[in-house]
């Protein structure tokens, strides 16, 4: 028989204990600022009581979707199921993140030519076979071909170059 | 009623042979199966990266292009499948199981030709359904009150999150996910500010372009990259004679394609089947019938017809519910659904009436959409191919422009760019956990709806929640609720042995086990046993 502490360390180590964790977190937090607005009542539906229902049933598939977790495992087969992959591949991830929130601070600031610019180039960073070369000849292709389509041809209203945002 | 339907769909045609409106049907198609092609491309991402250049069109061209993108993507992704072994999309995963063997027997070609039959097929059956069946689910739904519109939905939604793949439980979660973000931003009849946490930029909701984008589009890219192994192109060398089949080939693929079309129209019926299940039941049906069932796996020209049609036929048959009732029956047609919502255009029975243009340019196009394909993809092949060598690190980044830009186009604000990043990461948050974010989307689009009829319903009905039972339509809808859940847990009391195997057979439950839509490598596929 296994004590529950380590039928929760093994828990820990399940995809799904996060997977409901995470539900049971959003479905709470959505209740709670849910029942902020005005519940009213089943006739008189006020603003918050189809949330607040959404976040308790959430909560609720959270659950169902943990309690598998702390199953015992059959024939001692201890899966570790990391959440990360095999190789995680932080610099790209954070490279793909950065892409949109460059292209906010230079479009904002520069026009969308800078802004397309860095946006690729920081999301081509992340591939490791990148060179520098690729990536600056691949950020000024796709700047090209992107204000020409967006801003001539699409009509998209933002600079193309500004300074100190003009927004 | 065969006369109204002739002459409904020849003002269809008139519709859609529009200059206008044909150039930019022909513009859905090329694209779409451009960038179908495009290995890591799935129609979701593809939809979504190219809904914004709908943004400043009309309705009807609009809906048109995007359609047109849809089922060229839907092409462009069995070229992929049949000559790369990538199955870009889930429905294509059987695809691969007999197309890639005839592409290393050098038969690559005539499996590509034979497809381009095989779906022109499947979508006109698709089509005709759609022409005589959606009427009549309008006269129908014309009677519904608040409480059926909103048990349907409820059947749409449950049907859409458990039948589509995966956990159901966790397609549950995502919807009720997505029901929530649906509800972000002004509520509708009082007014007041829901999860907006201070942002006047959040008083209008999130914004669909953004949501489609993050999950389908950022998500999938971090999940990705430097994920794709090199391609193998040996093969990709096909040419324009390549590609004719000999009337042996026409002969032994034509009652395959037949058998698709039907297994494709059945599960169209069925709510919350795609694609996806009806090429699996396809190829399961037809490796039952073969006289040969051991020489599946090997390049059989069943293998890729059959699935190929039941595919077609079954995307079409989704536009019956989507058009029609204004449910859609997944992501994607949850999206177009999305595109007509942003043109202004109410979905739902009134549709067919108030924009005949919209519904009869639609069915008609999809028949010259479908001409253009097989048009297109003739001549185009070869280049086409070229296409496939263009690797995945010139493409992601690229793509990130287009996610930035289309984010920003929607409403001209960067703040949609910045929710666009958030939602990204949530979405691969959520894809490393085993969640697939398409249901989201489904939750999303009816989600308002969804609220107002039932607080309307519950309005009518005085406060008493019985009334989903009590009246014989909403009763109907809730007692099939009930049966799908109830068979959900059968299977998965049944067969506990839930691994990645992937469970064929001709039931209703079966959920292929296909993992993120555009995570090609690892899409386990086991032939089936």
């Amino acid at each position: 028989m296994q004590s529950s502490t380590s039928l929760f360390r093994d828990a820990v180590r399940k995809r799904d204990f996060y997977a409901g964790g995470l539900m049971i977190l959003f479905g709470l937090g959505i209740a709670l600022k849910g029942v902020t607005y005005r519940l009213g009542t089943p006739m008189h539906m006020g603003p918050g009581f189809f949330p607040t229902s959404l976040g308790v049933l959430l909560v609720l598939i959270g659950i169902a979707i943990a309690a598998p977790a702390f199953a015992r495992s059959a024939e001692g087969e201890q899966q570790d199921e990391s959440i990360l992959p095999e190789h995680p591949e932080w610099w790209a991830w954070f490279c793909i993140l950065m892409s949109p929130i460059l292209f906010i601070l230079f479009g904002r600031y520069f026009g969308m030519a800078p802004g397309t610019f860095a946006c690729v180039f920081i999301a081509a960073l992340g591939d490791r076979n990148r060179t520098w070369k690729s990536t600056i000849i691949l950020a000024s292709v796709v700047t090209v071909f992107g204000v020409a389509l967006f801003s001539y041809f699409l009509q998209v209203p933002m600079p193309v170059f500004t300074w100190g945002g003009g927004l | 009623m065969i006369h109204t339907a002739v002459s409904d769909l020849l003002y269809g045609f008139t519709v859609a042979l529009e200059p206008h409106n044909l150039m930019w049907c022909f513009v859905g198609v090329l694209v779409g199966n451009m960038v179908g092609v495009l290995p890591g491309m799935g129609p979701l991402a593809t939809i979504s990266i190219l809904l914004p250049l709908t943004f400043g069109m009309k309705a009807v061209p609009a809906i048109l292009m995007l359609a047109g993108i849809l089922y060229g993507g839907q092409y462009g992704g069995a070229i992929c499948s049949i000559l790369l072994n990538l199955p870009c999309h889930p429905p294509h995963a059987v695809t691969c199981l007999d197309g890639f063997p005839m592409t290393k027997q050098g038969r690559g070609g005539v499996a590509l030709g034979v497809t381009v039959i095989a779906s022109f097929i499947g979508a006109s059956w698709g089509i005709t359904e759609m022409i005589f069946l959606s009427p009549l689910l309008v006269r129908a739904a014309l009677q519904f009150g608040p409480a059926e519109v909103c048990s349907l939905m409820l059947l749409g939604l449950l049907a859409g999150s458990t039948l589509a793949r995966g956990s159901p439980l966790k397609g549950v979660a995502m919807t009720l996910l997505g029901l929530f973000l649906g509800s972000v931003g002004t509520d509708l009849e009082t007014g007041s500010e829901r999860f907006t946490f201070g942002m006047t930029e959040l008083d209008d909701g999130i914004e669909l372009i953004a949501l489609a984008l993050g999950l389908f589009g950022i998500a999938e890219f971090m999940s990705s990259v430097n994920q794709v192994a090199p391609i193998n192109m040996a093969y990709t060398n096909v040419r324009l004679r390549d590609m004719r089949p000999t009337l042996a080939d026409l002969k032994r693929a034509f009652f395959p394609m037949w058998r698709g079309t039907i297994v494709g129209s059945l599960c169209s019926l069925i709510p919350g089947t795609g694609p996806t299940i009806a090429s699996f039941v396809a190829y399961a049906t037809e490796k039952k019938v073969s006289k040969t069932p051991e020489k599946f796996g090997t390049g059989m020209l069943e293998g890729v017809v059959c699935p190929e049609a039941a595919t077609h036929s079954s995307i079409q048959g989704d536009f019956i519910p989507t058009m029609s009732l204004g449910i859609p029956g997944d992501a994607v047609m949850a999206l177009l659904l999305g595109a007509l919502m942003i043109q202004g255009i109410v979905p739902g029975p009134q549709l067919i009436s108030q924009h005949p243009d919209i519904f009869w340019g639609l069915v008609a196009s999809f028949w010259i959409g479908n001409i253009i394909l097989v048009i297109l993809n003739v001549p185009l092949i070869g280049i086409w191919c070229k296409m496939l060598a263009i690797p995945y690190r010139f493409l992601y980044p690229s793509a990130m422009f287009f996610v930035c830009i289309g984010v920003y186009a929607a409403n001209n604000d960067f703040f949609q760019v910045g929710e666009v990043a958030v939602l990204g990461f949530l979405g691969y948050v959520l894809l490393r956990l085993g969640f697939h974010p398409a249901p989201v989307v489904l939750g999303f689009v009816l989600g308002p709806r969804f609220e107002e009829n039932f607080r309307r319903a519950m309005l009518i009905s005085r406060g008493d929640f019985s009334v989903f039972v009590t009246r014989p339509i909403s009763a109907v809808f809730v007692g099939m609720c009930l049966i799908l859940i109830g068979a959900q847990i059968y299977v998965r009391m049944r067969g506990n042995k839930r691994g990645g195997s992937v469970e064929h057979g001709g039931h209703g439950g079966a959920q292929p086990s296909i993992s993120p839509q555009m995570a090609p490598q690892r899409i386990p596929v086991t032939p089936a046993e």
